[in-house]
């Protein structure tokens, strides 16, 4: 290894430097606040329309190479399944989308409610991860790199959507599974999902997620007596790609309203700004001490060597 | 041992014999017994007959973990994806062995040479705490062997567990190095004792900050979950902070707990130097986790009013958590202080059994019991607790194992050569 004098480090120092303030001219901001890919895409998902006819989810597991369910996809009685704790159908290792069934009193017909990865701006899965598998891509889809996947499953305890499932039964190679909006097959070429495509309600639209959200909001108000006035992923924890429209408030279709607007990362901060502080103030502080407590045998030893 | 002391059997504490020849190091391992006065003392436990009878169920369930997946020994949980592998292994032994670097920065730090009889049980508490931690971390990781990963292969810096990985790793390294002194000293290397007491300091303050950031780090991996946990066991700006000072009493509790279990059942591995000190060193230890206690009551109280988490204390919930409180954290600190004030040291071994059962409680409501508390609760499956006893009595017998033979508990005699 080439021995770094001090004529070197200079050097290295000034070029270092020179190269810091050539890449330093970014424009400026008054906060890190990330917002997402200005061009992102999204769906629009509008639960008016859906009559729960499950093609998406064929569609899904037909694109994604999913195992063959249990029952047909033209099967109604999914509907009436329950899970633990009475909780309905959520997305699995072995589909990553499903649609539910809530029937709401008052309402002519139930609702259907398709479930997968929201996609987040600021997926609270990525920023979990500690060997940085999952990535946001400026097509707004939230992928996942299953080759360096340790299992730890921080990701499924982040995601405030209960969205990533895992492989358990697998012995060998366990990982995460989730909706990854099509994109080494479709996002990427600028094509809709497949579920988007199949349905044949036209129940998703696909689109640039800044233009999804001026529509939404003309639909609401356009039939303000029909839609309920929130258009759901439009600012919850940070915004999603997938954006909800629904006729009945979305607490009551299980979807949950109480988790903000701020990204989850931002709870996490907290903490994240102590690191630095006790890295670099701790080793002087506590060597401190240490001189502090000893003094005296320190003058002790100074005493018996002269 | 004890049926063989009385016979006039002196255990291993130094390099050589009663009749001038040096024991090799087979029968050091052998505690100078002959082997088969060795395996007639095991026998003789009865607690030897209840780690087979676990290990007879427990052995043949973790090697079908690694043959038949997670699922198999889960319940294959989307919404639970931690269980007690981890709620137990991680979050409690973590915590548990906080004694480590409590110890060192007491003894070698702050220059409180009084607590030397105890320092070495300390360090040891911690470096296999961690150690089992890791141990468990594999149990439960989907594919243990890339556990490498964040370190080398694929680094996501900016995470929490990112943050675990690498300082348990260097915390575990650090403390290796702490112990090395026991270490060559019952085999004999008196270089390597030397050269760690020159970095001694450099070890220990390396082990204060890597303690304050990890176990502060545990907490804070439940900050990625702010509307899963129940808001009482819950504070994003408090979290790390709760989790790293409830660290203090649970190291400095438990290693009262270990030292009286050894004073209880490895009584003949203890030497004078530890039997004489024990309850001045465990009233001086009461003294630490009553003021760590203290501390976590009010700053959980703080936690609570800046979340403005009142109304939840009048729930079922609340009552729960109000136990908690009161059994884990108010009566500990009520009876090491009553304790401290009448020199009583069997009342402060009491609270420190009380201490270590709050710490668990606490740790295990906050991955397990409370975790989605809006959902449903999860009871973990029969092999998922076979597991984790399993490990945890390996943990017991390693413990056990290097305290009848390196001097943790007894001062190694050294001969002038």
């Amino acid at each position: 290894m080439k021995k770094i004098n001090r004529r070197s480090f200079l050097k290295g120092g000034l070029a270092g430097g020179a190269a810091l303030a050539a890449t330093g001219a970014k424009t400026a901001s008054a906060a890190q606040d990330f917002g997402g890919y200005p061009d992102s895409m999204g769906v629009l998902v509008d639960f008016t329309k859906c009559v729960g006819c499950r093609t998406c989810e064929a569609a899904c597991n037909k694109e994604q190479g999913l195992p063959e369910p249990e029952k047909p996809f033209d099967d109604q009685s999914v509907f009436d399944e329950q899970r633990h704790g009475g909780l309905p159908r959520r997305p699995t290792e072995k589909a990553y989308t499903v649609v539910n069934r809530y029937n709401i009193v008052g309402r002519e017909h139930p609702l259907f409610r398709k479930v997968q990865c929201n996609h987040c701006n600021e997926p609270a899965c990525l920023t979990s991860c500690f060997v940085n598998a999952y990535k946001k891509t400026p097509e707004g889809a939230v992928i996942y790199d299953p080759t360096v996947c340790v299992g730890c499953r921080t990701c499924m305890i982040a995601c405030p959507f209960y969205v990533p499932a895992y492989s358990y039964s697998s012995a060998i190679n366990p990982v995460v599974k989730k909706c990854i909006m099509c994109y080494d097959t479709r996002l990427k070429f600028g094509r809709p999902p497949a579920c988007v495509e199949a349905c044949p309600q036209q129940v998703m639209t696909f689109g640039k997620r800044s233009e999804l959200l001026k529509l939404a909001h003309q639909k609401i108000r356009q039939n303000p007596d029909k839609y309920v006035d929130h258009v759901y992923g439009e600012k919850e924890v940070g915004g999603t790609a997938w954006l909800y429209l629904s006729d009945v408030p979305f607490d009551r279709i299980g979807f949950d309203t109480h988790l903000g607007n701020q990204p989850i990362i931002n709870y996490v901060k907290e903490f994240l700004t102590v690191v630095p502080m006790v890295l670099t103030i701790w080793p002087a502080l506590f060597t401190g001490f240490h001189l502090l407590s000893n003094r005296k045998d320190a003058k002790k030893n100074e005493e018996t060597k002269s | 041992m004890k049926t063989l002391q009385a016979q006039g059997v002196k255990p291993v504490d130094s390099h050589l014999q009663a009749n001038g020849k040096p024991w090799s190091v087979k029968e050091k391992l052998l505690l100078g017994l002959t082997p088969k006065e060795y395996i007639a003392m095991q026998v003789r436990n009865p607690f030897n007959w209840l780690l087979w009878i676990i290990y007879a169920v427990g052995i043949p369930v973790l090697v079908g973990r690694f043959i038949f997946g997670l699922g198999w020994v889960t319940h294959s949980s989307y919404e639970y994806p931690w269980g007690l592998f981890l709620g137990w292994g991680l979050f409690t032994m973590v915590p548990l062995s906080a004694s480590g670097f409590m110890m060192g920065t007491t003894v070698e730090l702050f220059g409180r040479k009084d607590f030397k009889p105890i320092e070495r049980l300390g360090l040891l508490n911690g470096l296999l705490g961690y150690l089992f931690a890791v141990m468990f971390l594999q149990v439960d990781l989907g594919q243990p062997w890339r556990l490498i990963y964040p370190m080398f292969v694929s680094l996501g810096p900016a995470a929490v567990l990112f943050l675990v990985a690498w300082h348990v790793a260097t915390y575990l390294s650090c403390q290796v190095a702490e112990l090395v002194p026991a270490f060559s000293e019952w085999m004999g290397f008196p270089k390597a004792k030397k050269f760690i007491k020159s970095i001694v300091l450099g070890l220990t303050v390396a082990g204060i900050i890597l303690s304050t950031l990890h176990q502060g780090a545990l907490g804070a991996l439940f900050t990625y979950a702010p509307g899963k946990v129940h808001p009482l066991w819950y504070s994003s700006p408090f979290q790390w902070f709760h989790f790293f000072i409830s660290a203090v009493f649970a190291g400095l509790s438990m290693l009262i707990v270990v030292s009286t279990l050894c004073k209880w059942f490895l009584r003949w591995r203890c030497d004078d130097n530890f039997l004489k000190n024990l309850n001045t060193l465990t009233l001086g230890l009461a003294k630490g986790a009553s003021l760590a206690l203290i501390t976590y009551f009010v700053t959980k109280i703080i936690g609570i009013a800046h979340d403005g988490d009142w109304e939840y204390l009048a729930s079922g919930w609340g009552q729960w958590f109000m136990f908690e409180m009161v059994v884990g954290v108010l009566l500990p600190l009520v009876f090491y202080t009553v304790a401290i004030k009448n020199q009583n040291a069997s009342l402060a071994r009491f609270s420190a059994f009380l201490a270590v059962f709050g710490i668990a409680l606490n740790r295990l409501n906050t991955a397990l019991v409370t975790f989605n508390w809006n959902l449903y609760q999860e009871i973990p499956h029969w092999r998922e607790v076979m597991i984790v006893i399993t490990v945890y009595a390996t943990y017991i017998v390693v413990y056990r194992a290097i305290l009848a033979r390196m001097p943790i508990l007894y001062t190694w005699k050294e001969q002038k050569q």
